[in-house]
């Protein structure tokens, strides 16, 4: 791919990493990362526990903050505004707002335990969009049913099972209007007879054209649903393409290792 | 009764099946409960024959003196206790603050009203006029200290204040066992931080917070009998100048005990119906229906 070729990409792309660092401590976490994810296209994201995927899907969201490198999604900058030479770190508010583009869902589901499943899609437009209330629950109805879950509105979280509880903070997530989903090992925490159920919601919702990147161990639906797959090891991409080659036929010997690993 | 438990063969197991049971006796419980009986009755007895007048008891216990104490006491209960909470509430977020000068401040606060008699402070608050003798913006406005900080105010701080440095540590252990995944999740769908604590954080933390808070309001009720000292017109200050004039001492004194139990009884079930609310979601209320349901079917 020519320079200009890549220009082009990265200008279309909702989110460009360019050379992200991150440290925790002693560890780098993320060594001098970059890749581009464009609209309406699933980003699978593999590679052994300790390799930086969730901590790279964390950064995209601001749930991490980056040591080098810059980020931007939906056309902004993330975390700081330029002013002139200098970068200035943006207000709680801002990055809240920036969030907005995102939705997330988490490998322990993340549901407000003090809400049922009803109450946990409708928080977010309702505190943080501010829309009327007729409106948000009958969208949010629709999302519930879009999960097979309407009968469960009334339910808490400690009344429904794992695949129960991810699939609501799924329709918790899209009940802002994210432009991109970010999920994090979402099938990770489940009993293995749930994941399907999981699965599937995420698979309608990439055949709806939904942008999606997802960090996973499932490499049967990566190799399904994703445009285009990331092997990450020890925070550096290691091998990226799609996932005929990365996943069936991986050029080095690192992702080789990890796939059988994985498949055993 | 023979020494040894019974061998017995598989044949005769379904035979024994039909034996009659007869339960274990319990000797030494018996024995422990014919004690205490005893010695409670030797207690009533001793109140029933000692020189108590109850027929005074009945009279001063509906007295106009008392029952204005009562609501002294409960007035100043609910407003101590309402400065104790929004304290420690505020103390503990500075406390968990990431800026220095927020967190220093708390560990202060929380450090010298824990670390001082609740006593000292009421009457350090009482004599606040004799360091200052007037409290005001200079220039704009003052008001001298002694119309400002009589026995109601001095009392209302001194309560307050001493109670909001406990509350800090109750709300700071409430809001640390809200786990972080929850404030992830609510950072993750665009809130603020200050929205996240209030629609997220606290009202979990509650569960864990109002136990303790309802001790405290139960031990306030009966705290605020320490402000007689700096003629708050409480209860037991009341209770105090009516035997001070008729000598009848035991018979107020159990007037006001009387009103004090009587007052921590409700409160105490206030506090049932109060965690229940707050343990939404965790199993405690649905379990709870869903438990009278079974029953009721």
């Amino acid at each position: 791919m020519s320079a200009v070729e890549t220009q082009a990409k990265a200008d279309s792309a909702i989110v460009t990493i360019a050379n992200v660092s991150k440290i925790f401590g002693e560890l780098k976490a993320l060594n001098n990362v970059s890749l581009a994810i464009e609209p309406g296209t699933v980003q699978c994201i593999i590679g052994p526990s300790g390799s930086g995927k969730s901590t790279l899907l964390r950064c995209i969201n601001q749930l991490e903050k980056i040591d080098q490198g810059a980020i931007r999604v939906d056309g902004e900058l993330i975390g700081y505004r330029r002013v002139g030479d200098e970068l200035h770190e943006l207000t709680d508010a801002e990055i809240a707002r920036q969030r907005l583009v995102t939705g997330m869902v988490f490998q322990r589901f993340n549901l407000f335990n003090h809400m049922t499943a009803l109450q946990n899609i409708v928080e977010g437009p309702l505190t943080v969009l501010k829309q009327p209330r007729k409106q948000i629950i009958a969208e949010a109805m629709a999302l519930l049913e879009r999960v097979g879950l309407a009968d469960k509105r009334d339910s808490y979280p400690s009344e429904l099972s794992g695949g129960q509880q991810q699939r609501v903070a799924i329709a918790r997530a899209l009940a802002m209007k994210p432009k991109l989903m970010l999920f994090d090992e979402p099938t990770s925490a489940l009993d293995p007879e749930l994941v399907g159920e999981v699965l599937n919601v995420m698979r309608d919702l990439a055949a709806s054209g939904m942008t999606m990147i997802v960090v996973t161990h499932e490499l049967g639906f990566a190799r399904e649903v994703a445009g285009d797959v990331v092997f990450m090891d020890k925070g550096e991409i290691v091998e990226q393409g799609p996932p005929q080659t990365v996943l069936v036929a991986p050029r080095q010997a690192r992702t080789r290792d990890f796939i059988a690993a994985v498949l055993k | 009764m023979s020494d040894a438990t019974s061998p017995i063969s598989s044949r005769d197991l379904a035979a024994v099946s039909h034996l009659r049971i007869v339960p274990r006796r319990f000797y030494g419980r018996w024995v422990a409960s014919a004690i205490i009986l005893a010695i409670l009755a030797w207690v009533v007895m001793a109140f029933v024959e000692g020189d108590i007048a109850w027929p005074v008891v009945r009279q001063f216990f509906t007295a106009p003196a008392i029952i204005a104490g009562l609501g002294n006491t409960l007035i100043m209960t609910v407003c101590a206790m309402t400065l104790g909470v929004v304290l420690g509430v505020v103390f503990a977020i500075m406390y968990m603050s990431p800026n220095p000068v927020l967190r220093s401040v708390a560990l202060f606060y929380i450090w010298f009203f824990r670390g001082t008699p609740l006593l000292l402070q009421l009457l350090i608050w009482f004599n606040l006029a004799l360091v200052f003798p007037t409290i005001g913006i200079p220039g704009l406005f003052s008001w001298r200290t002694i119309d400002i900080i009589g026995p109601f105010m001095a009392t209302l701080l001194g309560l307050g204040m001493n109670q909001g440095a406990y509350t800090a540590e109750v709300v700071r252990g409430g809001i640390l066992s809200v786990d972080t995944g929850q404030t992830e999740a609510a950072k993750a769908i665009g809130m603020t931080r200050l929205t996240t604590l209030r629609r997220i954080v606290l009202p979990q933390a509650m569960r864990v917070i109002i136990p303790p808070v309802g001790n405290e309001v139960i031990s306030m009720v009966k705290l605020t009998s320490v402000a007689s000292v700096i003629q708050y017109a409480e209860i037991l200050r009341n209770a105090q100048t009516i035997y001070y004039a008729n000598a009848r001492v035991i018979e107020l004194l159990i007037v006001a005990a009387g009103w004090y139990l009587l007052v921590v009884t409700i409160l105490q079930v206030g506090q049932y119906f109060l965690e229940r609310h707050f343990s939404k979601g965790r199993g405690g209320r649905r379990a709870k229906r869903a438990a009278v349901q079974e029953g009721a079917a």
